[in-house]
């Protein structure tokens, strides 16, 4: 880990402003994520500053009939919600499909949107590696890459992105509230948030130097059966081969997005219009552009059964 | 004492303490975090300092240079040590394959080539990233299929006839093209690492030309000697401390990096030096369980009599090590009066490849052991009763030579009965239970009990209280509590007033723990002194030895009754040593495996629902801790039988998922419900204790009871473990 700077910030703006202000550095939040990037120098900040002081920690609701949820709301705090649980089924499924209990009591809803791959070779500081050091080559490409990306990918990067949160709050059409160092706010639709990596895959999300995330938002509760089915070798604890989140109504119709695939949470509308036909056709139209290698080829496939799984239980 | 003669009744028959379900003695220290661990040893050595391991970028090649100019400038640094100080490697300890460190060869990735010290562990490691190493990267070979094609045969055991070729009895080739029903496939087993959880970590000081590690090893007498030689000091100047080990399963059996790299930076320093190695390291940096290429063929006759057996795995390692033997267990587990076996080595550049838990058996069990549920099916007959009409009571190689004890037919038994194997139906893929396909499968286990010679020492104090001293590993098996069992037993004491210290190498040189055989030879050598002690007693408060029996605190002869406290001071000293039992007997151990497992029809994921084992491995000194010895081994088993396996970069020359993350072993949630059941017959050729090792038993046999579950539940069946659900997904029944 490098020495870095560190300081509290107090309020939102200031916080975007201290980060845009200093060449390298970074928020932080619960740490779950950056601090062991930084004990590993994939990540090395010079300056941190943490907004664990800027009481982004509560959920209210919107004027639509939706909720907004702090940036610093827990992993935790947020799947135990009674508002999340009961109308946002999908969201506290996905978070309590993911790491640890000691892991969730400290994440919190924006650093989850921002963890980083698990790319092994994005891990190894040894290996060439676009996403970690830009330029210097993908060793996935080739390589062991039964975890990562069958679509989305670049000759660049065939990254994953890791999480489940994200992967629901996709499904829920979700926005990203921000505020920058100048004060200005906006709102990013969770389907514009996180990026391909294109020729850049060192960008993971659309977030400017400085930008905070100081919200996420949920529209107003969609009805229907939510579901988050995560498929690992192992029952606990471990990153998704495939996930996927759906909401599916009763005559059959319904969202999907698709986790553990892509650089991002996949998600293709245009695919929905057949949901009620089966997993089939939909799996079809979503993964129609897949570029696999040989180790993840096996992904496909289960997408689809996966998704086949989940509209039986939607159904049940 | 010399054990050259079956035992007959001793004071451990009694049985007041011995073959109790005893607490570990050792417990509270760790449920309250307070047993001593090699790192955490604050107390022994003031003033310590902290290393950091640098491992090499590449797999294999030359260092260029090794500019360390800004790390030793870095905040907090104290040395530097790095592997372009020694002109050539250290040294190499016992079993070593690869050199620990010196030199400028690179032979396997994040092997060590400096060591950073500094006041904290941050400003060390912070330094560490500073060192700027340059490579001359050279090719190398790092696929074990290509690697295969060049391999050479290599002897299976000490005894082999023929080391460079092929062992034979009978003749194979022409009953196996006689026989009616054969199975002849061939099956692969990835490399695995010990993933235990307390990582390689050592603190070492020197006074003067004295040097004391602290460390986490399972073979202190071993490592001692290896130590001394790697760092070319003599064995009066080095002591080895080790009396708590957070895991081993054979990747502490050796001298590792951790050790060597404390002793030089602390030399280097000027100051104790402690030094854990760090998670990503462990992987490439230390040894793993080699993957295999294996191949079984099996000729029966149609009521299931095997005539014909052949087993054949090819390994490789770096240049120097060994094969993975495991065929091994072939040669005794069934009979069959034609049979042949042969190990191949082959040379790759990858991490070296050594001993974990039943190195052999495990890999080897894992592939005859579904060989043989194929060769049930063929001949549609129930896997049970296969391996029971083929049980052998002798060495099929020499059949004057008996096992000393056999029950495997009772241990299918037992278990088919209390598991309900009854249930189980032949025709794979016919249960659902909901979204789950449902299979039960079963296997045999098979583990030699090996009986190596251990010392113990017994003081007897003033208040009767007794303190042993050996120095015997407790790998978070249970040795503190079976010895401390032992003398109770021996002495008529409450354990409670048994000290036990263990790991010490100024202590009387024990068997160690490895291979299974550290808990009944460890408290045969116990047994050994505490019959010393017991004699020097007697004496000492005027009985006939012979005549006096030790209860309750009190020596008795006759109506004469005497405090045993009474005898103290004393202190005894004595081992165990061993005649030619194990060659005039095979001894072994034996298990009946029973699984039941899950696969989900949509996605292919196998759940385990429920294990049970049955065991014959003696006495069993505690069933408490022999229980979770088992239980821990076939949760290991599990491990390898659906998620481990070190993924090979056949580029680069590594292992890719070198942490704890991408390396996945079993959690909590992958294991509902294990059962074990001993049988529990004391084997009166193995020691005065009548014991056998089983902490290895319990992984040998249960990954192919869940390969054969998973075949019976889906009639899939995956030759190449582990059987992660990519490998059966597109056989699966269509979905709608």
């Amino acid at each position: 880990m490098r020495a870095f700077t560190y300081e509290r910030a107090t309020s939102p703006a200031q916080a975007a402003a201290a980060v845009a202000r200093q060449p390298g550095a970074k928020f932080l939040a619960g740490g779950t994520n950056l601090l062991d990037l930084m004990k590993l120098e994939i990540e090395t900040p010079r300056h941190l500053v943490d907004v664990q002081d800027l009481k982004l920690d509560t959920i209210e609701p919107t004027d639509t009939g939706g909720l907004r949820i702090g940036a610093l709301v827990t992993n935790t705090a947020l799947a135990a919600d009674p508002r999340v649980r009961r109308d946002y089924g999908v969201l506290t499924r996905a978070i309590v499909a993911g790491a640890s209990g000691q892991l969730r009591n400290k994440a919190t809803t924006a650093g989850n949107l921002l963890q980083r791959t698990r790319c092994p070779y994005f891990y190894d500081t040894n290996q060439p590696c676009n996403k970690r050091k830009p330029g210097s080559g993908c060793a996935a490409l080739g390589g062991y890459s039964r975890q990562l990306a069958v679509i989305g990918t670049s000759e660049q990067c065939i990254a994953t992105y890791p999480g489940d949160m994200a992967i629901a709050l996709r499904v829920l059409d979700a926005t990203v509230e921000t505020v920058a160092a100048d004060g200005r706010t906006r709102r990013i639709a969770i389907a514009d948030f996180h990026r391909l990596p294109g020729d850049t895959p060192q960008r993971d999300t659309a977030l400017e130097p400085g930008e905070l995330i100081t919200a996420v938002t949920l529209p107003k509760p969609l009805g229907g059966r939510h579901v988050y089915r995560k498929v690992r070798d192992r029952a606990s604890y471990a990153f998704a081969l495939v996930s996927v989140a759906a909401v599916i109504q009763r005559d059959g119709t319904g969202r999907v997005a698709f986790g553990g695939v892509a650089p991002k949470p996949w998600r293709v509308e245009a695919a929905e219009a057949t949901l009620p036909e089966g997993a089939r056709g939909v799996s079809a139209r979503v993964f129609a552009d897949a570029r696999p290698t040989e180790d993840n080829r096996f992904k496909i496939p289960l997408a689809e059964r996966t998704l086949a799984a989940v509209i039986a239980q939607a159904k049940a | 004492m010399k054990f050259d003669t079956p035992a007959g009744t001793n004071p451990i028959d009694r049985l007041q303490v011995v073959g109790q379900p005893t607490d570990r003695i050792d417990g509270p220290l760790k449920t309250t975090g307070t047993a001593p661990y090699a790192y955490e040893r604050h107390d022994v050595a003031p003033n310590q300092a902290y290393g950091y391991i640098v491992g090499a970028g590449i797999a294999k090649g030359r260092i260029s240079s090794m500019d360390t100019r800004e790390a030793e400038r870095a905040p907090g640094v104290l040395a530097i040590v790095t592997t372009l100080e020694h002109a050539k490697p250290l040294p190499l300890g016992k079993m070593n394959v690869a050199h620990l460190f010196g030199g400028a060869e690179v032979a396997h990735y994040h092997q060590a080539i400096a060591l950073v010290v500094a006041e904290t562990f941050e400003q060390a490691r912070a330094a560490a990233a500073l060192i700027r190493t340059t490579y001359a990267r050279s090719d190398g070979r790092f696929d074990l299929g290509k690697a295969a094609l060049s391999a050479r045969y290599e002897p299976i055991d000490d005894e082999a006839p023929n080391p460079q070729d092929v062992e034979r009895v009978g003749d194979f080739a022409a009953a196996f093209a006689k026989a009616p029903v054969t199975i002849d496939q061939a099956y692969t087993t990835p490399g695995e690492s010990h993933a235990m959880m307390e990582p390689f970590a050592t603190i070492a000081a020197w006074e003067g030309e004295k040097l004391t590690v602290w460390t986490a090893n399972q073979m202190i007498a071993w490592s001692k000697a290896s130590l001394a030689k790697i760092l070319s000091i003599k064995p009066e100047n080095l002591r080895i401390d080790s009396p708590f080990i957070g895991g081993g399963f054979g990747g502490k059996l050796f001298v590792r990096a951790d050790a060597v790299l404390a002793a030089l930076g602390a030399k280097k320093a000027g100051r104790p030096v402690k030094v854990a190695m760090q998670r990503p390291l462990m992987m490439n940096n230390s040894t793993h369980r080699p993957a295999t290429i294996q191949h079984v063929r099996l000729g029966a006759t149609r009521d299931g009599r095997l005539t014909a057996i052949h087993h054949s795995s090819t390994s490789s390692n770096l240049s120097g090590g060994g094969p993975e033997v495991a065929v091994q267990q072939t040669k005794l587990i069934y009979a069959a009066a034609n049979r042949e076996y042969w190990l191949k080595l082959a040379v790759t550049d990858l991490p070296e490849g050594n001993a974990m838990r039943a190195p052999g058996e495990a890999p080897g069990l894992m592939v005859l052991e579904m060989a043989m549920d194929e060769l049930a099916e063929k001949l549609a007959m129930d896997p049970v009763e296969l391996r029971i009409v083929n049980d052998t009571l002798v060495d099929p190689a020499k059949p004057e030579r008996r096992f000393s004890q056999r029950h495997l037919v009772e241990c299918l038994r037992t278990g088919a009965d209390r598991f309900g194997w009854s249930r189980r139906q032949a025709k794979p893929a016919q249960v659902r239970d909901g979204h789950w396909l449902i299979g039960m499968g079963m296997a045999v286990g098979f583990r030699n009990n090996l009986l190596q010679k251990s010392a113990a020492r017994i003081k007897l104090g003033r208040d009767g209280k007794l303190t042993v001293e050996t120095d015997m590993t407790d790998i978070g098996t249970g040795t503190y509590t079976i010895l401390a069992q032992t003398a109770a037993e021996m002495l008529g004491v409450p354990i409670g007033d048994v000290v036990v210290k263990l790991g010490d190498s100024d202590f009387p040189a024990s068997a160690g723990s490895g291979g299974q055989w550290g808990a009944n030879n460890s408290t045969a050598g116990l047994y050994a002194a505490c019959v010393k002690l017991r004699e020097a007693a007697a004496q000492k408060l005027g009985f006939n030895a012979r005549d006096a029996t030790f209860a309750d605190g009190q020596v008795k002869a006759g109506n004469r009754s005497l405090p045993l406290a009474q005898a103290g001071p004393l202190t005894a000293e004595d081992g165990i040593e061993y005649g030619t039992l194990d060659k005039e007997y095979q001894q072994s151990t034996f298990a009946g495996h029973f699984v039941e497992v899950g696969v989900d029809i949509y996605t292919g994921e196998t759940r385990i629902r429920r294990m049970l084992a049955v065991c014959d491995a003696g006495r069993i000194i505690n069933p408490k801790s022999a229980r979770s010895q088992v239980i821990g081994a076939m949760t290991m088993g599990a491990g390898a039988a659906l998620m481990e396996e070190l993924a090979v970069d056949k580029r680069f020359g590594f292992f890719v998922n070198h942490d704890l993350a991408s390396y996945e072993v079993p959690v909590h949630a992958d294991i509902p419900h294990q059962e074990v059941i001993f049988l529990d017959y004391p084997d009166d050729k193995s020691s005065p204790m009548k014991a056998k090792g089983v902490g290895e038993l319990g992984i040998c046999g249960v990954g192919a009871a869940i390969a054969n579950a998973v075949y019976n539940a889906t009639g899939v069946r995956v030759r190449d473990y582990p059987i992660t659900l990519d490998k059966h997904l597109e056989e699966l029944p269509a979905i709608a």
